[in-house]
């Protein structure tokens, strides 16, 4: 395996749920303008791996770096270049589209109600800026979601199941985005348990059940 | 956009949000939320209204009675009704997955803990202390005393809201952990009733009130410096 300091380095990750052992030691790396596609069949631990991987989880054994340093002692600078998209779209029902994105990319960084627009626009769904996110179909708040990760402007984007309730134009769009971060310079760790086919080079790594 | 925006990270993306500004934006974020659903942000206020004014009327009609019981039933009520809302401190966001993107933030997880305090705080204890003089004079307690009434309680729901937060730390994982929570929070606030309801009563007697305040104060300080400590590693072990 090289070594990578051009980005996220992944090395020997263990972790346990109680007494199952989830990750039994997975390893991996991704350079800027690199993507990978992790799948693997329901309960591989594709998720833990993600979480672990964000920060969230910390692993009861093995480490994960950025740049050549641990993720637990620049957490602050890492995080401000991560994008998380979980599994559900993570927004409040009571908060319109236009304010779960300020509220939520505002910690992140300094952003106008211009740019958040721009990046509702982008993903098609400018019109619902407006609405309760809790009136949105499943599919625009997973676009909303995925407007959220554009505004942050991270160089790291960690999808969890991005293609999920997205219809054909959705999963179209959604494969246009990816493409575009990667080009731009930008890293994506994606967990997609179908196959991808993206027009770029593409790491994979398969999880074992 | 750029590669150099894309791939720069933090430098290129102007100044990073000062932990000040994003205090801000969560509490502001939390009274949007609270102000959203009107039905949830009264309950509390009209529980601690209800409960109190039903001792008056289970309560034989003698003045000097109820004056008695006055400062007890005031912060009972109080402590009841500030539970009432504490289950949703964190666990609101822990299940819809927002609490995952603040703990994402690059803010640290503390700031989230102190903001969303804050915010319950004024939209719970800043609320009932308002609404105290009210309670007050349905229990007969003289208009003299409202304002010590008032500064006790105050520093009292402070307390409470700290103390709170530890307990929905602790709690957040748990499906119905809001009984826990009452189990863990309320033996925590006797100091809190005794020296609370001492200062009212006091008030109420025309007695010295400082020892009581000055108690309670300490007891706020106290939970303000070290709570928030608290109730993040709480926080922090349940998000993991």
């Amino acid at each position: 395996m090289k070594t990578a300091t051009q980005g996220l380095c992944v090395e020997e990750v263990h972790v346990w749920c109680g007494d199952r052992h989830v990750l039994k030691g997975v390893s991996l790396d991704l350079d800027v303008g690199e993507l990978l596609h992790v799948s693997g069949p329901n309960g591989a631990g594709k998720t833990t791996l993600l979480r672990v991987v964000s920060g969230l989880l910390r692993p009861e054994q093995g480490a994960v770096s950025w740049f050549g340093r641990s993720i637990s002692s620049v957490r602050g600078e890492y995080q401000a270049q991560l994008a998380y998209a979980s599994h559900e779209p993570a927004l409040k029902g009571d908060l319109t589209a236009l304010e779960n994105l300020r509220f939520a990319v505002g910690l992140k960084r300094r952003v106008t109600a211009a740019e958040l627009g721009s990046s509702l626009e982008r993903t098609g769904v400018a019109a619902c800026a407006d609405l309760p996110a809790r009136v949105l179909s499943a599919g625009q708040r997973r676009r909303v979601a995925m407007a959220r990760v554009l505004a942050m402007r991270a160089s790291l984007w960690l999808l969890d199941e991005p293609f999920t309730n997205l219809d054909a134009a959705g999963s179209d769009l959604m494969t246009a985005l990816l493409l575009a971060h990667v080009h731009e310079g930008g890293c994506a760790l994606v967990v997609a348990h179908h196959d991808l086919t993206l027009g770029c080079t593409m790491r994979r790594l398969e999880l074992a059940a | 956009m750029s590669a150099g925006t894309q791939g720069g990270g933090a430098g290129s993306r102007g100044r990073p949000v000062g932990v000040w500004e994003a205090c801000a934006l969560i509490v502001r974020r939390e009274l949007c939320l609270s102000f959203r659903r009107p039905d949830q942000l009264l309950q509390p206020l009209v529980f601690f209204l209800i409960v109190t004014t039903l001792f008056p009327l289970g309560l034989s009609l003698q003045l000097s009675l109820l004056r008695d019981m006055a400062p007890g039933v005031l912060w009972v009520a109080a402590l009841l009704s500030s539970l009432l809302s504490l289950d949703s401190l964190f666990k609101s966001d822990a299940d819809d997955g927002t609490l995952e993107q603040l703990a994402l933030s690059g803010q640290g997880l503390m700031v989230i803990v102190v903001a969303k305090t804050l915010a319950h705080w004024l939209v719970t204890g800043a609320a009932l202390v308002l609404v105290s003089p009210l309670v007050g004079m349905a229990l007969g307690i003289p208009t003299g005393a409202f304002a010590i009434m008032m500064v006790s309680l105050g520093l009292g729901t402070v307390t409470l809201s700290w103390l709170g937060a530890i307990g929905a730390g602790l709690t957040v994982g748990l499906k119905r952990g809001n009984v826990l929570l009452s189990l863990i929070v309320l033996p925590l606030a006797m100091p809190l009733l005794i020296f609370g309801a001492g200062a009212t009563d006091r008030a109420i007697s025309g007695a010295s009130v400082a020892g009581a305040l000055y108690f309670l104060a300490a007891l706020c300080v106290f939970t303000c410096t070290l709570a928030p400590f608290a109730a993040t590693v709480a926080l922090r072990i349940n998000l993991e």
